[in-house]
């Protein structure tokens, strides 16, 4: 095994463990979980099946095998910033029904007649 | 607690607008039975307090939301009251309080499902700046082709809806700069816009929400929200 098996083994497998510890703890949700871990799965198996890795660079037509290992990383870096787009569209859209709601519910309760506490 | 309103509610989305809003609530409530109604669109000043002094139904946002945003709120509150007419104006003493009935007739009489008051039509004494007026030709443009309406103003944020348009826009309305949004809609919904003449002034305190900067920005995002909003589907 070369230097460079090595190093890409070691990056993607500690980078897996790190993913996985982090949904362990809770800092990281599975559902956001799950596009890293697939990224890292799919980079890991490539770096240890090399010529997995050559085979499938070939029929893609891409001379230099270690260039399709990048064009994963990015499609999956693409795939995961969508996804980010997405989940924050989302979370505007809640975040703005929340705002919408907290203002009709003020409302609601001093025309009740009821002392309200005036955010600051 | 569904109570049914006979009078209109007028809505004004008010951000840091407190040295203008105050006077014209108490206009409004001097001159007309409509219930007036301002969201406070997040403000950091005095916006809130001087509307609810001035007589205001007052909603607060507890952050800034965007024009589109703070609208719907009170189409949300409309809604839930039972009102079945709603005119909107600006916070900023821009619209003509007098032009208030004519925008609403079409929508008490039942003739029009919304009704768009335009600084165009009739005679007029508004300036517009260039940049804006290639603006609001390109919209012009954009929307009478793509709907059937004969509109002059497609800008305009001086407005009446009628109870189909309060319950719709209370589910679908378009986050910031709605209005232009609001053509292909009610064109999909099939209902019946109509435009009147009104007076509209140069702004008497702060600054247009669109900037030359943003302009470019505006353009885009509203065209691109606009072509969208013809192929989504509304659950």
């Amino acid at each position: 095994m070369n230097r460079v098996t090595i190093f890409s083994i070691c990056a993607s497998a500690g980078f897996l463990l790190y993913i996985l510890e982090m949904v362990r703890r809770r800092k990281l949700r599975e559902e956001y979980s799950i596009l890293w871990l697939a990224g890292s799965v799919v980079i890991l198996v490539l770096s240890i099946k090399q010529d997995w890795l050559v085979g499938i660079a070939h029929a893609a037509g891409i001379a230099y095998p270690p260039s399709f290992l990048f064009l994963v990383g990015i499609l999956f870096i693409l795939l995961i910033l969508i996804h980010f787009s997405i989940a924050i569209s989302k979370l505007h859209m809640m975040n703005k029904k929340m705002a919408q709601e907290i203002a009709l519910m003020k409302n609601d309760i001093s025309a009740r007649g009821e002392d309200f506490p005036k955010h600051s | 607690m569904k109570i049914q309103h006979d009078t209109p509610i007028v809505v004004i989305p008010a951000y840091q607008e407190e040295r203008s809003v105050g006077d014209l609530v108490r206009s409004l409530r001097e001159r007309y039975p409509y219930d007036v109604l301002v969201v406070n669109d997040g403000s950091t000043d005095r916006t809130s307090e001087s509307a609810r002094e001035a007589g205001a139904i007052v909603l607060d946002l507890p952050c800034n939301l965007g024009i589109g945003g703070a609208v719907q709120t009170a189409f949300l509150y409309a809604r839930d009251h039972g009102y079945d007419a709603v005119v909107r104006i600006d916070g900023d003493g821009q619209h003509e309080v007098e032009d208030i009935p004519k925008v609403l007739e079409p929508i008490l009489a039942g003739r029009a499902d919304a009704v768009i008051g335009s600084r165009f039509l009739g005679e007029t004494e508004y300036r517009v700046s260039i940049p804006r007026i290639f603006g609001i030709r390109f919209f012009r443009l954009l929307v009478n082709l793509t709907t059937g309406y004969r509109v002059t103003d497609p800008t305009s944020g001086f407005f009446a809806i009628n109870r189909s348009l309060i319950e719709f826009y209370s589910h679908h309305y378009p986050s910031d700069y709605p209005e232009v949004d609001a053509f292909i809609l009610m064109h999909r919904l099939k209902s019946r816009a109509v435009e009147v003449p009104v007076r509209m002034y140069d702004r008497a305190e702060g600054k247009s929400s669109i900037t030359a900067f943003r302009a470019v920005y505006y353009m885009v995002k509203v065209t691109l929200s606009y072509l969208i909003n013809r192929i989504r589907r509304f659950g």
